[in-house]
């Protein structure tokens, strides 16, 4: 696989670009693996990458049921941050934050990860408030966010109405600088190159049917339709697909999954400078490097696995996003998708070891798992390797739920959920 | 879109006038000073999410107001049955489906 540098662009150029070499092989699975994780997309394939880079296991194989990155890494809105008001959400998106800011030089591969800041709208009292007490939460977690006036707002993403007979009028807002977003396919493809090189295989189009459990209740392996595949340990990564998987292996998750929708504008020259998030609407926009204007909604009010979810819900959000920035009135709408989050009670992940004997499992991101990508990734890789939970995600069990130590991120409404 | 019959109207509206409340069937414990955790958990948290038909809870919110249960295949999000609230889940061989 060729290692990626101006020399090799170069070389390439000059030799009509027909010597690259495939960037990872489409495997076909062994009999047997030390690792097996179940979904190929950001936090799976991060998982694998850590797995052999800092824990020396690259026996490893990845399975996923369909194309590589192309559940919620490739559906969602690409935003990154870390303004949680818990002390255990701050400090785990905060670490997922430090290893998004080297991961392009660690992975030899352009992840496009740009801090250009994210404003979060306040559009009535009870938000300043909400919103202010979160940045002195963040302060004292050592988390950048500020407050930010009305003519600060305006000053910093100019396309903002802030007109007081507004609809939605704007009375401040808070501000992560180190936040922004980032090429989401690079994120998943970059790790599953980096993985690949050491030795990890990728299995695509390769539906994991069950997990199979030995008789004294261990993790024997897994059944795929591509057959069974023995590994003493595997971990569960799949999204809203988690709690079918977990089910077989006869462990019932407190989740649900609701359809989260998405979609983009035609591409317009450079007019929006940061991203924009408003709770209080449900709506969040920014604009990415092909000039697309990306919109993102809240969830369908529904359980549902249709990866489509309702038009109601779009006409909300754009309706929202159109009395907040009546310059985009006019703007033509190319796609809408929608992805299948798996959401917990109190819209904190899980992320750890499960009653059953080397299964893990690494879910619950509802909304917000693309930005814990790298983090999630290196925290699952080390709870797989040692046996047990690195402190950052040690809080992030699926115990909580039967000892009430709840991380309730729901009623502190830090996100849009 | 999804269009949803209201068994109380008997009569088949869009998906704005009705709000989503969970799953359906869950029963609070007739005795709660005698539940383990493991039981509050399973009556509080755990849910059945599955992927097919799912019995569901649903509110004629901008209608008569009231809360009735349906059958809905999660996939397809296609309706096959709603029903009053307190009417056991019913079996689909026999049920009535829902009219066009």
């Amino acid at each position: 696989m060729t290692h990626f540098s101006a020399l090799s662009l170069l070389k390439n150029a000059l030799t009509g670009n027909k010597n690259w070499t495939e960037q990872w092989p489409d495997a076909q699975p062994k009999k047997e693996y030390d690792v097996i994780i179940v979904g190929a997309g950001g936090h799976g394939l991060g998982a694998a990458y850590y797995l052999a880079k800092e824990h020396g296991i690259t026996n490893v194989a990845v399975i996923e049921k369909g194309w590589l990155g192309g559940g919620n890494t490739g559906r969602n809105t690409t935003i990154i941050r870390s303004n949680y008001l818990y002390d255990e959400s701050a400090k785990l998106y905060d670490h997922a934050l430090d290893l998004w800011d080297n991961l392009s030089t660690e992975l030899n591969y352009n992840i496009m990860y740009s801090k250009r800041g994210v404003m979060m709208l306040a559009h009535n009292v009870h938000d300043v408030q909400s919103f202010q007490r979160h940045i002195h939460s963040n302060r004292l977690n050592g988390v950048d966010n500020r407050w930010l006036s009305t003519a600060e707002a305006k000053a910093f993403c100019p396309p903002l109405n802030v007109s007081p007979d507004a609809r939605y009028p704007v009375m401040g807002a808070a501000l992560q600088m180190r936040a922004g977003t980032a090429r989401h396919d690079a994120v998943a493809w970059g790790y599953a190159r980096a993985a690949a090189k050491r030795g990890v295989d990728i299995i695509q189009n390769c539906p994991v049917i069950s997990i199979r459990r030995a008789a004294d209740g261990s993790v024997d392996g897994v059944e795929t339709a591509k057959g069974f595949i023995r590994a003493k340990k595997v971990a569960v990564s799949a999204a809203g697909h988690t709690s079918v998987i977990m089910q077989s292996a006869g462990v019932k998750m407190p989740l649900e999954s609701y359809p989260l929708q998405a979609l983009v504008s035609e591409p317009i020259k450079p007019v929006f400078p940061c991203v924009v998030m408003s709770n209080t609407v449900h709506a969040y926009i920014s604009q990415s490097d092909k000039g697309e204007l990306v919109i993102g909604s809240g969830t369908d009010q529904y359980v549902s696995y249709s990866q489509r979810g309702g038009l109601p819900l779009i006409e909300h959000t754009v309706a929202a996003i159109c009395e907040v920035f009546p310059i985009f009135n006019r703007m033509r709408m190319l796609r809408k998708w929608g992805g299948i989050v798996d959401v917990t009670p109190d819209r904190s992940a899980i992320l750890g070891k499960t009653p059953v004997k080397g299964l893990y499992v690494n879910c619950g991101w509802g909304t917000g798992g693309f930005k814990a990508t790298p983090g999630a990734a290196h925290l699952l890789a080390w709870t797989v390797a040692k046996d047990e939970p690195h402190k950052l995600n040690a809080p992030f069990t699926l115990e909580r739920f039967t000892t009430g130590r709840l991380i309730d991120e729901a009623a502190a409404a830090a996100v849009a959920h | 879109m999804l269009l949803i019959h209201c068994p109380y109207c008997v009569d088949t509206l869009p998906e704005l006038e009705f709000a989503y409340a969970g799953e359906a069937h869950i029963a609070r414990p007739a005795n709660p000073m005698s539940q383990s955790d493991e039981e509050w958990r399973d009556f509080l948290f755990i849910r059945s999410n599955p992927r097919g038909l799912h019995a569901e809870r649903w509110r004629h919110i901008h209608g008569c107001g009231r809360f009735f249960n349906a059958l809905r295949d999660t996939v397809s999000d296609k309706f096959s049955v709603t029903y009053k609230a307190g009417r056991p889940r019913p079996d689909l061989e026999k049920a009535v489906q829902v009219p066009k």
